[in-house]
């Protein structure tokens, strides 16, 4: 064994990276339970790739075949539907778990200098997220598959002079049909996800050489031993392999009771409207995109047409989610995690918080006069915790944050 | 302060379990009844599997759903072969129907769907309601209409079994403050071969039927799933105190 593993090291640098980003990756000893959920995050694409391998297996991507062959897989294909439903409910675990690491960088300071293309890559992983998800909700090719596809690439259609050409670019054709399907299962099975390892690898490359950010917020790399290494640091491997074993499980509990008790999770992870096949002459009286995009859907309705332009709609949707990459240069806070910010960085997380999950709920709902206004309120608060960050974060008062990091 | 931490959280899971609830009322104005539905009730499904084959195959088909499945009901291969299959079907085709759709939809104005996950789509509750839903009204081109599917298209094939119901108005005011008529209930105007009750119960199995029907695999994923979350329960008791091991030397 050892002597097939001189044989790699001197062709192939294997022990050097093992030490380099597991046994001698010093992490800081104190993370909580908010730093579970990047790993989690690399479990559920490890997941969702092997299913949809399995499911590829199998699945057509046909417009006459497609809503057959996934019936064939829930039915007739030995343990299919244990691979289907691992799949439909990775889709939203994965979200899940992006959001709640999301939400660590924020109140933790993570995405602070020197994280910034840390952030700003896992902001890039976030975007292939959507767009994996996108394309792949249309592969089972119901009724919710077709028309959410239909409303969302009529979205780009409202961008000015470009839009049309560009819609129909991304369909194939002038209404989604078989052509979209085909170049949609192209994008989910090889080209986004190609990109998305691509992505993780680099996010991981990138929080490997700036090292981990912790609760405390504060740099573990300006204390180190005799030996080198932050005293307030323990090395990845074992110590954080056998903490994620425990994280994994717990995470596996609540996913498989998912799975296998309640895979529609009441609608919300397979609607109840995609068991009709695609009717391209049908409409549903209200179609929603599947939760994950309901916030960013919220804030598409609420924003008023434009001399009959729907674009400040799209163009502010778009914003919404790509604000997120400003973070590091709109936080001019001195102290980095929420333990030691003053109380208007509190009042105005908590305020996002709020808005981003009203806006969720808001836009798995139909439209009401009551419900618009409600969107618009929630927008603007949405939109005022990125702009007015500069602001509350300089003038707020903080406490002084200790030299070294604390236990609890 | 734990107790608050408590009730909050069952504030929290009390809501997020309301949630589905208020998206489905929000749709659906009419009251429906409960289905028992039990797909392990193999006696209940044999019995929805022969109205079924009887009764809706005639017309709707359940395209993926194939009659060999039925043994995971209790049947056996000759029993189904004997009892359900139409002539030219072997056990492995899937429960084509003979009525070309065309057709069809020039009869009814449209095709009647398919069947194998009509409860996943629209519910076993809307199904059960739907099925004990018909009454006579002479206005509509098959003389039938349903409470909880408007001016729908579909005769009442059960009729026989159920005879001929007529709805009973009450008085409600609209939204401008007009009396208009809305149904209260359905009443028994012409006995059938069954008695409601009787009725109830053939509609409940049907259902039944449909609701196995549309993933027969349910039973299997609810077995596996249990010792699935059983088995990760225990191991996360071995992985915390692994965990507690390997970080005792963490200060």
């Amino acid at each position: 064994m050892e002597k097939v593993i001189s044989w790699l090291d001197a062709r192939f640098p294997l022990t050097a990276s093992f030490k380099a980003h597991l046994s001698e990756y010093y992490a800081p000893k104190n993370f909580n339970f908010w730093y579970y959920f990047g790993s989690l995050a690399l479990l559920v694409l490890v997941l969702q790739i092997v299913t949809g391998i399995f499911l590829t297996m199998n699945y057509k991507p046909d417009g006459q075949q497609a809503f057959a062959s996934v019936e064939y897989i829930m039915r007739d294909v030995p343990l299919g539907w244990l691979v289907r439903y691992a799949h439909s409910t990775g889709a939203s675990a994965f979200f899940i778990v992006v959001y709640l690491h999301m939400f660590r960088g924020l109140i933790y300071g993570s995405f602070r200098q020197p994280r910034e293309l840390v952030w700003i890559l896992g902001m890039l992983i976030y975007l292939c997220l959507m767009a994996e998800a996108f394309f792949g909700y249309l592969l089972p090719w119901g009724q919710m598959s077709y028309w959410g596809a239909q409303v969302i690439i009529n979205l780009f259609s409202a961008i000015p002079f470009i839009g049309d050409t560009l819609s129909t670019l991304i369909r194939g054709d002038f209404v989604v049909s078989d052509a979209t399907l085909n170049r949609f299962f192209a994008l989910h099975v090889i080209a986004i996800p190609l990109i998305l390892v691509g992505l993780v690898a680099a996010h991981l490359v990138a929080l490997h050489e700036v090292g981990s950010n912790n609760p405390d917020g504060i740099e573990i790399k300006k204390h180190k031993g005799k030996d080198g290494h932050p005293v307030d640091g323990i090395p990845f491997h074992p110590y954080y392999t056998v903490k994620d074993i425990l994280g994994v499980t717990v995470f596996l509990i609540v996913f498989t009771a998912i799975l296998f008790f309640a895979p529609e999770m009441g609608g919300y992870f397979l609607e109840a409207n995609n068991f009709v096949p695609a009717d391209s002459l049908k409409t549903p009286m209200h179609i929603a995109p599947v939760w994950y995009f309901t916030p960013f859907y919220a804030i598409l309705r609420a924003v008023p047409p434009l001399f009959g332009s729907g674009f400040p709609g799209v163009a502010a949707m778009g914003v919404s989610v790509m604000i997120f990459c400003a973070l590091p240069w709109l936080d001019r806070s001195p102290v980095k995690s929420i333990r030691y910010r003053g109380p208007k960085f509190k009042i105005a997380l908590a305020c996002f918080v709020v808005a981003f999950l009203g806006l969720g709920f808001l836009g798995t709902q139909p439209v009401t006069p009551v419900y618009t206004v409600l969107s618009q309120v929630l927008s603007v608060v949405y939109f005022a915790f990125f702009l007015l960050m500069p602001w509350y974060t300089k003038y707020d008062s903080h406490k002084t944050e200790p030299e070294r990091v604390t236990d609890k | 302060m734990k107790m608050s931490r408590l009730s909050f959280a069952k504030a929290l899971l009390t809501l997020l379990l309301a949630l589905p609830m208020t998206v489905l009322a929000g749709e659906e104005a009419i009251n429906l009844d409960h289905a028992p539905v039990n797909v392990d009730d193999h006696e209940s499904l044999q019995r929805g599997a022969r109205l079924f084959v009887n009764y809706c195959l005639t017309c709707h088909s359940a395209n993926y759903m194939r009659y060999s499945r039925l043994q995971d009901i209790g049947l056996t291969e000759p029993q189904i072969k004997e009892n359900l299959l139409f002539t030219s079907d072997k056990p492995g085709d899937t429960m084509h129907v003979a009525m070309a759709s065309d057709l069809a939809k020039a009869w009814f104005g449209s095709a009647p769907p398919d069947l194998t996950v009509i409860t996943r789509a629209r519910g076993a509750n809307w199904v059960y309601t739907y099925l004990r839903g018909f009454y006579r009204d002479d206005s509509r081109p098959t003389g039938w209409n349903n409470v909880v599917f408007d001016k729908v298209a579909m005769p009442h094939v059960l009729h026989e079994m159920q005879g001929e119901m007529a709805p009973v108005y009450r008085t409600e005011k609209d939204e401008e403050g007009k009396d208009r008529q809305v149904i209260d209930h359905l009443a028994l105007v012409k006995p059938g071969k069954m008695t409601l009750a009787e009725y109830n119960g053939a509609a409940a199995d049907l259902v039944n039927y449909l609701a196995w029907m549309g993933e027969p695999a349910k039973s299997q994923r609810l077995h596996i799933g249990l010792v699935v979350v059983l088995f990760l329960a225990v191991f996360a008791v071995v992985a915390f105190y692994l965990k507690k091991e390997y970080w005792k030397d963490v200060h």
